[in-house]
């Protein structure tokens, strides 16, 4: 695994850089006839990650690229790199939600539930929700499908069948990025005012959380692990659709090195928040008792409102009063 | 069976670009798209030279290792070819490509691309050999007909060699010594993990 991580962290340092080699070209050595060398060229071309570049009189500078030798590099991160990451990633986090599921089960609600609800995601909120995570289930299976789908899919299906698949797969991958990225500007927008970290969220990891630890932290209206799920979804999703728009745009903002390191960066992610998203989908339904009704109906019953998010129910509890109560008002004055 | 390669001699270049031409007209190659071209590095200074450049049909193709559709394969000549029934168009290919020898048509919107297309080495493609549907998808198959890639043959100073790996090999290493130079096989370390040595 060390080859790997060297190349990732070789990648991010491509990421601060890139710009600056993306323009380098190999110096002119020997002048003399005859004493340029091929091999030569070749050997520090490789070395140096450089491009060995000259002049063409077709309008496509891309094609001015003689020979690029880290070709071999992106194939290796491709093939070796980003699937170790990924089936890491992926298989790993599975195994974690299923034996996590056999061991201590789903966690319960606290107490009888109260009978009384009230609301936690209003319907927008919830439509934002499902459009961004409807799309980000069709992205993720169609990415996962370009990525392992020769050898999970292809054997199976066959190779028309899995062609025509993936072609469909790109289209919608390419298109349902639209959605998913107005989806996570609206998320960002909607819930940051209530995910900037504080020192409660401290208090909350130190207990373990109501998951691991069997206490229930006092929480706002996000608990820390709920952050960590906007923050990587805004940050990672942010950073996922920005070098996906450099791919599906090929060469329209950046060479070959920028279009390189754009698919190291969209595929990283991409695997990283999906065995995120795998554990939030796990929280979601079968892992927590009554969590899946703050998207679904919107309605989270009282009792586990109070349990989960104590101090978020105080103040709606305030609020509510307030509004109803108000300060007294002589009849008529309205 | 042979083990077909190309090597430009870049000393004898003269980039006239008749290979690209002849390619072109003999592949009916797109509008667009260039299987083969002559890059020219040092322009304009000493040690200049002219490289005609097209897929190098590589040992362990990168292209091959990368595409999410498997769609290459290697002939009993080890020359790479595709399937453009199964391409689907991701560009992967050209990221993975030393030589830069993948190309798309541009199709429908943003930047789609379409079937990948690239020198076959003037070998076809998996349809029937020199069928119609061979011909329109990936042009001419000289090699079904005992002849070699069209780009070579036409080459007026024989700088562009293609055929067995180690005949044109030493054709080149003949040169070399009689004149005394050679600037050696541009992309045979990238491509095939070997060097023309004299």
């Amino acid at each position: 695994m060390r080859a790997p991580l060297r190349l990732v962290l070789a990648a991010m340092l491509m990421l601060a850089a890139g710009p600056v080699l993306a323009q380098s070209t190999l110096p002119v050595t020997d002048a003399a006839r005859g004493t340029v060398s091929a091999e030569e060229m070749e050997l520090q071309a490789t070395l140096r990650g450089d491009i060995i570049r000259g002049r063409i009189s077709i309008p496509d500078s891309r094609a001015a690229n003689l020979i690029q030798p880290e070709g071999r590099e992106w194939r290796e991160f491709h093939n070796v790199t980003l699937a170790w990451i990924g089936g890491v990633a992926l298989i790993g986090m599975l195994v974690v939600l299923v034996l996590f599921y056999l061991v201590r089960g789903p966690v319960r609600m606290e107490g009888a539930p109260s009978g009384r609800t009230i609301q936690r995601f209003n319907w927008f909120e919830r439509a934002n929700h499902w459009m961004t995570a409807s799309t980000f289930i069709i992205l993720a299976l169609s990415g996962l499908n370009i990525t392992f789908g020769r050898h999970v899919l292809l054997p199976l299906a066959g190779p028309e069948v899995f062609s025509a698949a993936t072609q469909w797969g790109k289209i919608a991958h390419n298109f349902l990025s639209f959605p998913f990225s107005l989806g996570i500007v609206l998320m960002f927008l909607l819930w940051v005012r209530d995910n900037i970290p504080n020192r409660l969220d401290l208090v909350w990891l130190r207990a373990g959380g109501g998951i691991i630890g069997h206490e229930h932290p006092p929480a706002d209206r996000f608990n820390a692990g709920q952050k960590a799920i906007f923050w990587i979804t805004v940050l990672g999703g942010g950073l996922v659709a920005a070098s996906g728009y450099l791919l599906i745009f090929p060469f329209f903002f950046t060479g070959m090195q920028g279009m390189q390191l754009a698919l190291l960066v969209h595929g990283t992610l991409a695997v990283l928040m999906i065995s995120a998203m795998l554990g939030h989908i796990y929280i979601g339904t079968i892992g927590m008792e009554g969590a899946f009704d703050a998207m679904g109906t919107g309605q989270v019953d009282y009792n586990w409102a109070r349990a989960h998010h104590a101090l978020w129910v105080e103040k709606e509890v305030v609020r509510a009063r307030s509004t109803i109560d108000g300060e007294p008002r002589p009849v008529g004055a309205d | 069976m042979a083990r077909m390669k190309f090597l430009c001699d870049a000393d004898r270049c003269i980039e006239c670009n008749a290979c690209v031409t002849a390619c072109k007209n003999e592949n009916e190659v797109p509008w667009g798209i260039n299987r083969r071209r002559v890059v020219t590095i040092n322009d304009g200074r000493p040690g200049e030279r002219s490289i005609s450049m097209a897929c190098m049909h590589c040992t362990d193709a990168p292209c091959a290792a990368v595409c999410p559709t498997s769609c290459f394969y290697t002939t009993a000549d080890a020359i790479v070819l595709h399937d453009k029934d199964l391409c689907i168009g991701c560009g992967y290919c050209f990221y993975a490509c030393p030589f830069g020898a993948p190309q798309y048509p541009r199709v429908g919107n943003f930047g789609g691309r379409g079937k990948m297309d690239k020198c076959t080495y003037c070998a076809g493609g998996p349809q029937a050999d020199n069928s119609q549907a061979e011909y329109i998808q990936y042009g001419a198959n000289r090699i079904a007909e005992g002849k070699l890639p069209l780009c070579a043959e036409m080459c007026s100073t024989k700088a562009l060699l293609a055929g067995d790996g180690d005949i044109i090999a030493s054709i080149y290493r003949e040169r070399v010594q009689k004149r005394g130079y050679g600037s050696g096989a541009w992309g045979w370390r990238t491509a095939y993990r070997q060097d023309v040595s004299v």
